[in-house]
């Protein structure tokens, strides 16, 4: 277990070191930082004072390893914009993403998985296709035209809600049920399909033969199995609660983490971007490696694999 | 009417049993019955409707499965039962074991934990009671360690062993018949045989019926003492094991026997069955064995035969059955 453990660790941190680099190299190839910052009308003194400033007159790979030197000693950098820590600029806009992705999340979960649920049970009933209809839109439809058509609607027509801007609670709902919404098609597909599986295999009907009310055969021996390929697309979305929201914030200009992201790369604010970018991957690599450990937890099959290759 | 050499009460008498999927048949009026303590064979090829009879009785099949007929257990008629009835029956009355055993356990629960539900429902065990109970089960079916094996979960036994743990728990609800359907199909031969014998075993000490469910004529002539042969949906012959064997009289057991490699006698070549069972959607209008049948004549494909009684306990659904020619052939 605990070599188990490690080597998941390893690779995880294997994926970050890779994606640092991989964000350092694009971002470094997509344009001057120093040229876009200063202006297109800045002088080339000026521009080129403010190059040797940031060490952007260094050659590359000296850059590199500055980077993921700092990097290794926790230090991510200052906004070439106002010269603040990045990774203060990053964090506080933490609080603001978490507050529409939290909630978000308990819809996705709270919604799509008993409509995936009742969807399998009631199969091809009409609840079902009014489900997978939903579903299917849900999957399918975009989020910023779906939170552009929620504001359309509720803040445009009905007026009941705010259109944007944080500055209450009224102001989360659409974004939230934006967000919320997408995911929670997303999750009664997955659900849907994972049951309709668990609910075709032999040991359900060993369960009714043996004779378990269908009630119980549900919960006891269909929706534990039925939980572990779910699992795999909660995790990805408790992966994305820091990054999952570019779009929406965007559309409904809330000052998360997202709108920092969209607002530093068009600036090509490098320090912030990789800050955003080594969070994101953290936070991704970090779910799974949850996910990875709760498969062990939920199947049993895979608790004993590596105990069996080592053996 | 069934040629069961039933005295007394059966068990289970199942009268005009018709199941449809979609608008297609699948059975095509089967009665049968089970006495008390017997052992039937239920022998034809796959898709011939032998495991939608059980599946049929007890309830099991999808809700888009039209079934008609009747189904009575004691006095109990189990076709149109509440749910409550039919949880009662499964696994307390009647049991079922299936083909692959492997998949057939819950993959992430513990075999005790599996024994020990059955327990709970059927006999109200449960703690420390239910445990020691499952441990004496899966003594009883012949797992070695019984002990330590209840907290194996099915993934750690091989697949004889969890055919006997799916024995073990349809043995927990001390059930008056145990449907076997295909128990020994996906298992290695050596092990088929060990599960036949154990069966026979749990039979003799337990009392209960037992029926067989098998495409292998040879699996069911050692283990039952009446066979009924099924094609397409309908049982089309019903003998004692020995006379079906000794005399069959419909041209599909026949050709069932023609097919088994004889185990004493010089060696002859085996003989197939020309064809493939019709389509349900194309079932022939007359005897659905007449297109593969050597010995079809005219009449063959007016209407579907009725059953002949050649014998005490023997019955076949061929309008030639009782044709002398055919006879002593069969007889040789």
């Amino acid at each position: 277990m605990l070599r188990f453990l490690l080597g998941r660790i390893g690779r995880a941190a294997l994926t970050i070191a890779m994606v640092v680099t991989f964000a350092f190299v694009v971002l470094r190839l997509s344009g001057d930082p120093a040229q876009i910052i200063m202006g297109a009308d800045a002088p080339p003194e000026a521009v080129d004072a403010f190059r040797t400033a940031w060490g952007l007159d260094q050659p590359v790979w000296v850059q590199y390893f500055h980077y993921f030197g700092a990097i290794l000693s926790g230090d991510l950098g200052r906004s070439m914009r106002d010269g603040r820590d990045a990774l203060v600029l990053v964090t506080e806009r933490i609080p603001a993403t978490l507050a529409l992705t939290l909630p978000a999340l308990l819809i996705k979960i709270g919604l799509g998985i008993p409509a995936g649920i009742y969807a399998a049970l009631h199969r091809n009933s009409l609840a079902d296709r009014i489900v997978m209809v939903v579903a299917v839109a849900g999957f399918t439809v975009p989020s910023f035209v779906l939170g552009l058509l929620l504001v359309l609607v509720f803040a445009v027509q009905l007026g009941w809600l705010p259109s944007g801007g944080q500055e209450g609670w009224r102001h989360a709902i659409l974004p939230v049920i934006t967000l919320g919404l997408g995911g929670a098609a997303v999750l009664a597909r997955f659900t849907r399909s994972a049951m309709l599986e668990v609910l075709g295999q032999p040991y359900i009907r060993t369960a009714s033969a043996k004779g378990v009310p269908w009630r119980a055969v549900v919960t006891r021996h269909a929706l534990p199995n039925a939980a572990i390929p779910t699992v795999t697309i909660i995790g990805f979305m408790v992966g994305s609660l820091i990054a999952g929201a570019v779009v929406v914030e965007s559309v409904f200009s809330w000052p998360g983490v997202g709108r920092l992201l969209v607002v530093a790369v068009a600036n090509r604010d490098l320090a912030v971007v990789q800050c955003i970018l080594l969070l994101v991957a953290t936070t991704m690599v970090c779910a799974n490696l949850v996910v990875d450990l709760l498969y062990g937890l939920l199947d049993p099959r895979l608790r004993s694999a590596p105990r069996r290759a080592g053996a | 009417m069934p040629a069961g050499v039933v005295t007394g009460a059966p068990l289970v008498a199942i009268r005009g049993l018709r199941v449809a999927f979609d608008g297609q048949p699948a059975l095509r009026g089967i009665d049968l019955d089970v006495a008390p303590g017997e052992a039937v064979g239920l022998v034809g090829e796959s898709g011939c409707g032998k495991s939608v009879t059980w599946l049929a009785a007890l309830g099991l099949l999808p809700a888009r499965a039209a079934i008609a007929g009747q189904v009575r257990l004691g006095e109990t008629e189990l076709l149109g039962a509440p749910a409550t009835t039919l949880e009662k029956v499964r696994g307390g009355r009647v049991a079922m074991i299936f083909q692959d055993p492997a998949s057939s356990l819950n993959p992430v629960h513990r075999i005790g934990r599996q024994i020990t539900e059955a327990l709970a429902l059927h006999r109200g065990i449960t703690g420390g009671a239910a445990r020691s109970e499952a441990r004496r089960l899966l003594d009883q079916v012949g797992i070695p360690d019984a002990g330590r094996r209840l907290d194996a979960y099915p993934h750690e036994l091989s697949g004889g062993q969890n055919q006997r743990v799916m024995i073990a728990i349809a043995l927990a609800g001390r059930p008056e018949l145990l449907v076997a359907d295909e128990p020994t199909t996906a298992l290695d031969v050596t092990i088929q045989a060990q599960i036949l014998a154990l069966l026979q075993q749990l039979r003799r000490e337990t009392g209960m019926a037992l029926v067989l469910i098998s495409h292998d004529l040879g699996v069911v002539a050692e283990t039952c003492e009446r066979v009924c042969v099924m094609y397409a949906g309908r049982i089309v012959e019903e003998a004692p094991t020995a006379r079906l064997f000794a005399a069959p009289a419909h041209p599909y057991t026949r050709g069932l026997l023609g097919a088994l490699p004889p185990m004493d006698g010089p060696r002859r070549r085996l003989s197939a069955i020309p064809g493939g069972v019709p389509e349900p959607w194309a079932m022939p209008p007359g005897c659905a064995f007449a297109p593969r049948c050597p010995h079809r004549i005219g009449p063959c494909d007016g209407a579907v035969p009725s059953d002949a009684m050649l014998a005490t306990g023997h019955r076949a659904a061929c309008i030639r059955a009782t044709v002398a020619p055919l006879l002593a052939e069969a007889a040789e």
